[in-house]
Parts: structure tokens; C-alpha cells; sequence
């Protein structure tokens, strides 16, 4: 394979001052990562652990193999929403290894508001779920939660994509052979009680856990009966005559060693999607993946070469690219990812119908061969103009689009610039159902650029108002057009982004090549299946 | 004619006889309690038979299932090493009876030397120099302290029938005198099933020497020198060396001398030791040594001998026992270099040499000593028998050297699964006294404290410990993901975990974080305000780590094991186990019970249910590895329930004894 040759000097100014911004902004990032990692606060934790609990990321930690990664998902889900206090959206996921198998964990943080589910703590359950059914990862839930977030039921309960949405999708996973798994840690009262009771296999905590589908006070409340939560609902209840939990722990420790007995008991094939790849042993990139913080320029606009990147995230920076001289502003090419082999489509400048038909193209020997596909997302969009439009651009656009949409081989995207337009969809965007989103801490997302949507805004007002005779001045035009652009600069934060779910995660460029291989590794779970795409139109 | 012997022992000595067995061309015979079924010895022997379960009194001590499987097997010989039968005259008897060769003395020989009165007695009749005392057999109180009295003291009390100082007490002045006496008295019924005692004046600076003898059946005796076996512990020898420090001619040939008229006076034949008393106060003169006892067997320390002398004396023992004629005559003996021997113990030399049981996990002799062990790794150490590992010996021109060999060799070995005395024996090994041969058998006990203090863990190491205790570190390959590499990872927050280690019962928790790639960090107690180790590397099978600490890269030996990790340095094993989460509903319950701390037997039990009981009152008995504890009551209360009676063998952790009420009195 060919090698890339790096053109970057890391001894430039230039350099150096992108790297200065990129860690600065690493920075931000990882300050909010740290405070969201302590979740409900010092006090919160300090009752929790009075109670003779582990902390949730303790539980996720010791539930996992000790030299397991974590891949976390929805890190950054609910920040700044709901007044800022529902760290991680009160629910940590995220896939590692158990017993050697990659897994799914959901862990309820019950010192977030008691782990009760806001609006976007039922979209992370859900995402996690999602991810989890389409790489075939045994789901293992830890439960803290005092179930729906009352004040905010109106958007957690009654919607398709809502609380029940839980539960349809354990029982079909279940159908599928995807194992699920319950540990009842805490609470897990009304709905939540069907966590558990949904779970092919459950394990409970004594005088800890609890499931009832209504809690003392409410039972006096209806019939009058006094009855403590460990009477009611608790582990011997469930273990001995109810038969709602399999497995009864004398704590944290114990239930979730008895989770890990639970997860190697599963048999199955487990990566089954490593068979049909042609893996490698690992190499590391000749060029050092830190040095992605001064290829990237300060400003989005200022355009760079993309290989530089690819050359710092895949093994030995071999790179065979296709097409290389033909739409030059799409690079697309094969690697292998800590030896897994992908294909790689990474914007390089603004979408030409050649970029797209070639992108197309490079999807469908992909998909031939059942190679995941890595898209590395930079674009502002297509090419427009008259001449453009009238080459059929929105139809090679639709090709690139189709083939994507329709694609079965694994989807990766990793957003590292813009994210802007149809180019989104070209790109693989959230909407195109790639197995993970990731986005850096630099990218922005958005229809278009806040610039162009407010010089749109202000066209069509000044329209308007020369039609009634009207005059606007330049000024007036510029302070129409300021709050547009702030809105669009707010709403396309990757901060934002991240808190509404629109993505799996912000991640810190320099480690971007382990999210990859993680991700990978992930989604290699499931068997490639072969594809059958849609009609293209020519 | 001797074709095939069987050996009726175990461990180091039934595997140190089958080699000399086997380059004389003899076929050998195993014989192995249920205990052992797997052990080295019986996995070396060409055949191995099955004698019993577990307890020595129902295997290696029983006569009738040897005999049957000397029989089953076609053995025509019976080797019984030392310890269990070695010394017994009645299965001489049973032995030669089935028309076997015992390798050995004659019975009566054995008899004769058996119960040390009557031998000191016979003694005296040979005009070899007995030490003052009274060996009758009135056994009152008020008798044996009269001749105590007469002796004058210090005394010291001894039993009849004993060895290896079970039921031997010193006592410093008449009021202690009592206590002593029936302590001993007790200790020698439960280890000899015989309460007789004698008592003999206490000699100071006392240096024990003992001669190596041989006899054959045409009359012949030599002596092969001396061994000085005088660095003990507890009356236990601990390092045994040739020749002694300080021996002259004179001396030598005196003691020689003694001990050749010894053999004779029994017409002894084969391997024995004769055991004297030396008084060192001035020297070795001598005037000054005095007969003890004679062992009608191979000893432990043999090996020294064998590496002065140049004779394997395991062969010497079988040309006898085929009526050959010693192979070398007196003159034709000589001492050549020095030899010094250790013995390697499962057992904690920092608390008062607590024997251990466990799983040798790892186990790596260091190079340049002779070996003679009957364990390898993944061997266990169990509580039915004696906890020796193995033998170590160094022969070198002089005793310096030969210390210093030694001293290295130990401290390049590596025992992991189980506490070891090895870190004990090289500081005895290098102790400034003993170094320079100002040699008696107190010395250990003068500077026990020096030579047991427990050495903290230099931080590095612990925090390497800790590290390769937390698992983070993938160090096997057999993960079968392209990802295995990656090993603990996360987005933006550093990956920890929590380790607890535990050392003697104190549990310490430990923080291991990967703040980078190549780069942990560990923080605990003992680690000041945390260490941080870089550009971590790791090799030979996962048990040599080596990282980056201060600036200086530091290479180490780590063996991590299921329930527990050792490092290495500096001649010192530091060994943390890795506490197993309590469990059980009992666990949880706390104060109200009485458990084994080790697996043996329950000797007696002093309570029962329903009996009032306050804090620290003895409620049971136990012996464990040839040691008797005494359990105590934690607190105040009453005894609920008994679970358990004499003889009782219990396993690590049982239960015992359940208390009841008064536990949050006050």
C-alpha cells in the first residue's frame, strides 16, 4: 500500500498556533467532561455513598474487565438544558468489555435528581439501545432511577420515541439474541420496574434494590396497606417469591460480579462481523496522532488537506487512495484502523457532482466487499450555481445519498469541521444511521452557515420592504441580521449539538484514531449483511 | 540384593532419595497420601502407591498400608527418609518380618537411642560425656524440682520420647518451674502420646554440634565430621552448616571420637547423627561438649555433609543395608571448602513464624545453590504436613563465599502463593554475629526483631504492584479483538480503578489512573503523595515490569497471581493478597463468631452453649501446622452454639463458635 507523506511542519508558526487553539478548545471540552463525570454533586454522592452504593462510573468500571476501554456514548447529553444540573442526562452508556465480550452498559445515576428520566435521558436510553441492537451487544442495565421526571411526563411518556420505546425495544432485542441483562441497584418503581421484569436475566441487591409498579406511599394511599419498601419490593421478595429477579447480591460488588457471571454464560458468537473481515495486526501511524491539533486551522474556512489527518489515524498511514485524480474535493481510499480494514470518504472542499458520483462509487465497492466505511465530514456543501444545477448536481447528490442510505456495511462519521447542508447527508449525517456520530471539539453543524442564513433572512426582508417602497440601511441590515447569525453561532456548537443528541459524543481529535478502532470493534459485532441498494438516478 | 525400594516418605527427602536410587539403577516407589496424590515425589517415582487420606496418623504414619504397598508393588527394600517411620523400632520389625530391607539401623538400635535417659544412661556406660540431669522416672512435681534444684539453674525440661523441641521448655528460675513443666508435659503428650519429661542442667552460650556417623554391619564405624546446627529457632534448626565455625583439630577429633564410641555401644549400622552440646563461652574446648541425643536416621541437614565430604551418603546407606562394607575408611575421609544449608519454610517469619498453607504459584529457585525440593510451581502447601519448601545449599572454598552464595542465590529466588522466611534467612545469612561465626542458640532470638522486622515496600515497587494487581495492564495476548491494545481508555476522563491489598490483615486501598497513553499514576497509602510511571514496558511472561519513576527506569519482578501479588527486591518477597469480598449472610453479621484462622484440628474446645463468656476467655483449642493457638472471645457475651468438637479437622474460615447477646452492650 502507499504510504502518505506528510507535508506538515510541526515547527512552523502556523503550527504551533493551531495547536494552541485545538488544545485550548480540548480543554473546554474535557473541564465540562470532568464536572459531568462527578455527576449530581459532592453532596449527592456523599448520601449515595452512605448508602453503601458505588458510584455509578464505579459500578460501570467494576462491571467491566479491568483492562477494558469504555467507549462512552452521549457524554455531553442534557448539558446546559433543564438548568444545567442533569450531568450526562442522569444515565451513563456506553459499550466495554465484559468477559472479553463488547457490551452495552446503561447505569442510572441516582445522584442526578434520583435518577429520574428527563426528556433527553429517555433519547440516550434509546440511542444506547439503538447502537446496542444494530451492533448485536448484549445490553447490561444498571437501575437507580425513580423512573419519568413528573414535571416533564408530557415529553418522556406518551410519544412513540418515549419511555415505553424501552421496553419494545428489550423485548425485540431479546427476540433477536441480543441478551439482556438487569442489575437492580436502587429504585425501580412504576415503569422502570419493567427494566428488570423485560430482562432475560436479572440480578437484585438486598436491601438496596427495589421493583414495585407502585412504591409504599402509594400503596397506603390506594388500599391503606403499610408496608416497607424491602416487604414490597425488595431482593428477597423478588428472589424468593416472586420470582420478578433471578439472582439475589449482598451488594454492589457481588450483583455486578453476578452481572459478569451473567454476560460469560451467554455463549454466542460475539464479534461476529470479525469473520468476514480480512483484520491485521495492529500498526501504529507514521505520524504522530497528536500532531492533528496543528493541521487543523484556527478557522473553519481556511481549507487544509485532509490526508493529513488520514495519515494520523490509520495504521502505518498507509492509504490506497481511489479516484485520486479525478473529484479531487472527496478523497476516498482504504486503510485499516488498528487492522481493521475501512473506507475511508473525507470531504476535501466543496461537493462537485464528480465528488459525489465518485463517493457513490467508492460506496458500492465497499458495500461489494463488506468494508465499514469512515466518513470524515468537513463540508459546507454542494457546489451551487446555475451551471452546477444545470449539470444535475441534486442528482449526483442523490446517488452519493443513496448509496449511503441504503449501504449495509458498517457507517462511522466523524465530524471534524463543518457539518453544513445537504452535505450532512451526503456525508452520512445523523439521519443516515451511522453505527456512531462522533464530532470535535472545533466542528459546527447547521443548514447553512450562520452568515449565509442571515444574508437570506435580510434579502427577503429587504425585498419586502423596497416592494412597499421602503428603504433599509446598511446598518439596519446588519443589526437584522446580527441575532441570525449569534442564533446560528450558539445552535451549531458542538456543545449543543452533543447536549441534544444529535451526535454520540464530542471527542478529543488526538485520540480520534481509538474511537475509530473502538467503534469499529463495536460495530464488527454484528455480521455485514449484503446490501441491496436503491434505484440511482442517472 | 536391592532392586526395588520404596520409599515411605514424601517431599524434598522421598525425592532427594529416588535420585540417588535411580543413578544406582534401582527402581523406586512412591507411596502418597490423598494429600499428595499429585505430588512431585510421586510423580518422580517409576511406580506409586496409594496408602491412605490425608492425616500422617492414617497414611504415612501407618505401618500395615506401607507394608501392604510394599508388598503390592514387589519393593524388596523400604527407604523411611526421616520423620514419620523413620525411627520407629516396631516397624523395623514388621519390615524385616515380610523378609524387606529396611534401610536402616537394627531395631534395637533404635530402641536404644529412642528414649534419651536410658540412651544417656548407656552413654555414661561408654564413657562419652553426658550433660548433668535427671533422666528417672519419677515424674512428681515436687522430685523433678528438687533435681532441678540439685542441677541448678537454668534447667531445662525435656520430653522422654521427643525431637525437634516439642515439649521442651527452659526455665530461669524454681517459681516457674510448675507452669513449665505441665506446659511441657502437655505438648509432649499430644506430640509423642507420652507426658515424660527428664531434666537437664541449661547450658549457656550453647552451640549445638552433631556428628555424622556410619556404621555397617561388619563392625565398622566412621564419623563423617560435623555439622554446626546452632542458628535456631524454637529448638527448630533453621541454617545448618560444615564444618563447624571455629573447630579445631582437637575438638574434631574428640567429638569424632564420642561419636564413633556412640555407634558402637549399639552396634550401629547405616546413617546417624550423634547430637552434642557445646558450651562456646570460651571457645570450643574439649571439655565442654556433652552427648544429647542420638538420631537413628538421615537428617534434614544431610546435604552439608554430603558436599564436604564428596559422599553421597543416600548411596552409602543402601551399600550398607546390602551388607557391603563402608566404602571409605576413617582416614580415607576429609573435609574439603564449606558448605551451608537453609531451610526454606511457608511460613511468616514477621508474625512469630506463623506457618502458611497456599498455592505455590511461581516458584524460581535462584541459580548457584543446590535445590532439594519436593514442590514445584502450582504445588500447594497444605496444613497436614511439615511446611518446608525446600532445601537450599551453597558449597563454596570458604564459609565467607559459601555465605554469600547463599545469601544470593536465596535472594534471587523467587516463591509466590505463599509468606516465605526467605527474606529472614538472608538477613540471618548476612547478620554481622553470624557472619563472623559468633555463633550460639540464642542468636536468633537476641536479634529476632532485627531480622524479622518487616521491611516496608519501596513505594515504586508497591505502586508497580498495585498496578499489576489492578488488571489494567492487558499482559496476555489471548484477547482475541484488533482493539485488545487499548486497554483502558476513555474519552476525556482518565480511567481508574481501585485496588485493595492486603498484608496481614490491614487492607489498603489503592488508586490506579492512566492519565496517558504510556503514562499511570498510582496513589495510596505508603505512596507519599502518589507515584507516577512512565513509558511502562513489560516482558517475560508478564513477570518483569519496568517503567519510567523519577526519572530513572526501573525494572522489577512481579508474579500476579488469582489471589494475590508478589514483587521482588532486594531480596525480599513482598507479598500482597487481594481480599476476597465478603459474601456470606454469617460474614455480614459480624463480631459473633469464632473461625479458624487456618485449617487444623480442633484440640479442645473450652466452652459451651449457652455459657456466659467475657472478652478475651479461651473458647477453643486448635493446632494448626504442628502449632497450637488458642481462640479467644472477641467481646462479652453468651455462647450460642458449638459447632464444632475435639479432634474436629476444620478448614481456613470455619465457623466454629457462634456468640450471642451483649454485643452493642454499653
Amino acid at each position: 500500500m502507499s504510504v502518505i507523506a506528510s507535508k506538515i511542519s510541526t515547527s512552523s508558526e502556523a503550527f504551533r498556533a493551531n495547536a494552541a487553539q485545538m488544545q485550548a478548545l480540548v480543554a473546554e471540552i474535557g473541564a465540562v467532561a470532568e464536572t459531568t463525570a462527578r455527576g449530581g454533586g459532592e453532596a449527592a454522592r456523599q448520601r449515595h455513598l452512605e448508602r453503601g452504593k458505588l458510584l455509578p462510573r464505579e459500578r460501570v468500571r467494576v462491571l467491566l474487565d479491568a483492562d477494558s476501554p469504555f467507549l462512552e456514548i452521549g457524554a455531553f447529553a442534557a448539558h446546559d438544558l433543564y438548568g444545567g444540573e442533569i450531568a450526562a442526562a442522569g444515565v451513563i452508556a456506553g459499550i466495554g468489555r465484559v468477559m472479553g465480550r463488547d457490551v452495552m452498559v446503561v447505569c442510572n445515576d441516582a445522584t442526578v435528581k434520583g435518577g429520574t428520566y428527563y426528556p433527553m435521558t429517555v433519547k440516550k436510553h434509546l440511542r444506547a439501545q439503538e447502537i446496542a441492537e444494530a451492533n448485536h451487544l448484549p445490553c447490561v442495565y444498571l437501575v437507580d432511577s425513580g423512573g419519568a421526571n413528573l414535571p416533564n411526563q408530557d415529553e418522556v411518556f406518551p410519544d412513540r420515541d418515549h419511555f415505553g420505546r424501552i421496553f419494545f425495544n428489550q423485548a425485540n432485542m431479546s427476540a433477536k439474541g441480543i441478551a439482556q441483562i438487569a442489575v437492580v441497584m436502587g429504585s425501580c418503581t412504576a415503569g422502570g420496574a419493567y427494566v428488570p421484569a423485560m430482562s432475560d436475566e436479572t440480578i437484585i441487591v438486598r436491601n438496596q434494590g427495589t421493583i414495585f409498579l407502585a412504591g409504599p406511599p402509594l400503596v397506603k394511599a390506594a388500599t391503606g396497606e403499610v408496608v416497607s419498601a424491602e416487604d414490597l419490593g425488595g431482593g428477597d421478595v423478588h428472589t424468593r417469591l416472586s420470582g420478578v429477579a433471578d439472582h439475589l447480591a449482598e451488594d454492589d460488588a457481588h450483583a455486578l460480579e453476578l452481572a459478569r457471571r451473567a454476560v460469560g454464560n451467554l455463549n454466542g458468537p460475539g464479534r461476529a462481523g470479525l469473520a468476514t473481515i480480512d483484520w491485521l495486526a495492529a500498526e501504529e501511524p507514521l505520524y504522530d496522532p497528536a500532531e492533528i491539533a496543528g493541521i487543523v486551522p484556527q478557522d473553519l474556512r481556511q481549507p487544509y488537506d485532509i490526508r493529513e489527518v488520514i495519515a494520523r489515524l490509520v495504521d502505518g498511514s498507509r492509504f490506497d487512495e481511489f479516484k485520486a485524480r479525478y473529484g479531487t474535493s472527496i478523497v476516498c481510499g482504504f486503510a485499516h484502523v488498528m487492522g481493521m480494514p475501512v473506507g475511508l470518504i473525507a470531504n476535501n472542499g466543496v461537493l462537485f457532482s464528480e465528488s459525489a458520483v465518485k463517493a457513490a462509487h467508492f460506496v458500492e465497492l465497499c458495500s461489494q466487499r463488506k468494508i465499514p466505511l469512515v466518513f470524515l465530514q468537513n463540508i459546507t456543501g454542494f457546489m451551487v450555481g446555475q451551471k452546477y444545477e444545470a449539470g444535475g448536481i441534486a442528482k449526483d447528490g442523490a446517488k452519493l445519498v443513496t448509496a449511503v442510505a441504503t449501504t449495509s456495511v458498517p457507517k462511522i462519521t466523524m465530524i471534524v469541521g463543518g457539518s453544513f447542508g445537504a452535505g450532512n447527508y451526503g456525508m452520512c449525517g445523523r439521519a443516515f444511521s451511522p453505527r456512531f456520530l462522533w464530532t470535535w471539539p472545533n466542528s459546527r453543524i447547521s443548514v447553512m452557515g450562520g452568515e449565509q442564513a442571515a444574508g437570506v433572512l435580510a434579502s427577503v426582508k429587504r425585498d419586502a420592504i423596497e416592494r412597499k417602497g421602503g428603504s433599509w440601511s446598511a446598518k439596519e441590515e446588519a443589526e437584522f441580521k446580527q441575532p441570525t447569525i449569534e442564533m446560528f453561532e450558539r445552535q451549531a456548537h458542538p456543545l449543543y449539538a452533543s447536549a441534544r443528541l444529535w451526535d454520540d459524543g464530542i471527542v478529543n481529535p488526538m485520540k480520534s484514531r481509538e474511537v475509530l478502532a473502538l467503534s469499529l470493534a463495536a460495530a464488527l459485532n454484528a455480521p455485514i449483511g449484503e446490501t441491496k441498494f436503491g434505484v440511482f438516478r442517472m | 540384593m536391592i532392586s526395588k525400594i520404596l520409599i515411605a516418605n514424601r517431599g524434598e527427602i522421598a525425592c532427594r532419595i529416588m535420585r540417588t536410587a535411580r543413578r544406582m539403577g534401582i527402581a523406586t516407589v512412591a507411596v502418597y497420601s490423598d494429600a499428595d496424590c499429585a505430588a512431585l515425589h510421586v510423580r518422580m517415582a517409576d511406580e506409586a502407591v496409594r496408602i491412605g487420606p490425608a492425616p500422617a496418623a492414617q497414611s504415612y504414619l501407618d505401618m500395615a498400608s506401607v507394608l501392604r504397598a510394599a508388598k503390592a508393588s514387589g519393593a524388596d527394600a523400604i527407604h523411611p527418609g526421616y520423620g514419620f517411620l523413620s525411627e520407629n523400632p516396631a516397624f523395623v520389625e514388621a519390615v524385616e518380618a515380610e523378609g524387606l530391607t529396611f534401610i536402616g539401623p537394627s531395631a534395637a538400635a533404635i530402641r536404644a537411642m529412642g528414649l534419651k535417659d536410658a540412651a544417656k544412661q548407656l552413654m555414661e556406660k561408654a564413657k562419652v560425656p553426658v550433660v548433668p540431669g535427671y533422666h528417672g522416672d519419677a515424674q512428681e512435681l515436687v522430685v523433678l524440682a528438687g533435681k532441678a534444684n540439685e542441677i541448678g539453674f537454668p534447667v531445662l525440661i525435656k520430653a522422654r520420647a521427643g525431637g525437634g523441641g516439642k515439649g521442651m521448655r527452659k526455665v530461669e528460675e524454681p517459681g516457674a518451674f510448675a507452669a513449665a513443666l505441665s506446659s511441657a508435659k502437655r505438648e509432649a503428650k499430644a506430640s509423642f502420646g507420652d507426658e515424660r519429661v527428664l531434666v537437664e542442667k541449661y547450658v549457656a552460650t550453647p552451640r549445638h554440634i552433631e556428628i555424622q556417623v556410619f556404621g555397617d554391619s561388619h563392625g565398622n564405624v566412621v564419623h563423617l565430621f560435623e555439622r554446626d546446627c546452632s542458628a535456631q529457632r524454637r529448638h527448630q534448626k533453621v541454617i545448618e552448616e560444615a564444618p563447624a565455625p571455629g573447630m579445631t583439630e582437637e575438638m574434631r577429633a574428640a567429638m569424632g571420637d564420642a561419636a564413633v564410641a556412640a555407634a558402637k555401644a549399639i552396634d550401629y549400622r547405616g546413617a546417624g547423627t550423634v547430637e552434642f552440646i557445646v558450651d562456646a563461652s570460651e571457645g570450643l574446648r574439649p571439655d565442654r561438649f556433652w552427648f544429647m541425643e542420638m538420631n537413628t536416621r538421615l537428617q534434614v541437614e544431610h546435604p552439608v555433609t554430603e558436599l564436604i565430604t564428596g559422599v553421597d551418603l543416600v548411596e552409602w546407606q543402601i551399600r550398607v543395608a546390602r551388607g557391603e562394607r563402608l566404602p571409605l575408611a576413617q582416614d580415607e575421609l576429609a573435609i574439603n571448602g564449606h558448605a551451608v544449608e537453609a531451610r526454606i519454610y511457608a511460613e511468616d517469619a514477621a508474625r512469630g513464624f506463623l506457618p502458611a498453607t497456599g498455592t505455590i504459584g511461581h516458584l524460581s529457585f535462584g541459580s548457584g545453590m543446590r535445590v532439594d525440593s519436593g514442590v514445584v510451581a502450582g504445588d500447594a502447601i497444605t496444613p497436614f504436613y511439615d511446611p518446608m519448601i525446600a532445601k537450599g545449599i551453597v558449597h563454596a572454598p570458604s564459609r565467607s563465599e559459601a555465605l554469600d552464595g547463599l545469601a544470593g542465590a536465596l535472594a534471587r529466588t523467587e516463591i509466590a502463593g505463599t509468606v516465605t522466611n526467605l527474606s529472614f534467612l538472608i538477613r540471618l545469612l548476612r547478620q554481622d554475629d553470624f557472619a563472623c561465626a559468633q555463633l550460639d542458640t540464642g542468636l536468633i532470638d537476641r536479634h529476632l526483631a532485627a531480622l524479622t522486622d518487616e521491611k516496608a515496600t519501596p513505594p515504586g515497587l508497591l505502586a508497580m504492584m498495585a498496578l499489576a494487581a489492578s488488571g489494567m495492564v492487558p499482559t496476555d495476548a489471548a484477547e482475541d479483538a484488533p482493539t485488545a491494545d487499548i486497554g483502558p481508555w476513555a474519552h476525556w476522563v482518565a480511567p481508574r480503578r481501585t485496588v485493595r491489598l492486603e498484608r496481614g490483615g490491614e487492607i489498603c486501598a489503592y488508586v490506579v489512573c492512566r492519565p496517558g497513553a504510556s503514562q499511570w499514576t498510582v496513589s495510596g497509602e505508603g505512596l507519599a503523595d502518589g507515584i507516577t510511571l512512565s513509558q511502562l514496558e513489560i516482558g517475560d511472561n508478564g513477570q518483569s515490569w519496568s517503567a519510567v519513576i523519577d526519572g530513572v527506569r526501573r525494572r522489577m519482578r512481579i508474579i500476579r497471581l488469582a489471589g494475590s501479588v508478589t514483587g521482588f527486591a532486594e531480596g525480599a518477597s513482598h507479598e500482597r493478597m487481594l481480599p476476597k469480598a465478603v459474601r456470606s449472610d454469617l460474614a455480614a453479621a459480624g463480631g459473633d463468631q469464632i473461625t479458624a484462622p487456618m485449617p487444623g484440628v480442633v484440640k479442645q474446645v473450652l466452652a459451651s452453649a449457652g455459657q456466659a463468656v467475657v472478652a478475651d476467655e479461651p473458647l477453643v483449642i486448635m493446632e494448626a501446622m504442628k502449632m497450637e493457638m488458642t481462640l479467644t472471645a472477641p467481646r462479652d457475651g453468651e455462647i450460642a452454639e458449638v459447632l464444632v468438637s475435639a479432634d474436629d479437622q476444620v478448614s481456613d474460615g470455619a465457623v466454629l463458635i457462634m456468640l450471642t447477646g451483649a454485643a452493642d452492650a454499653g
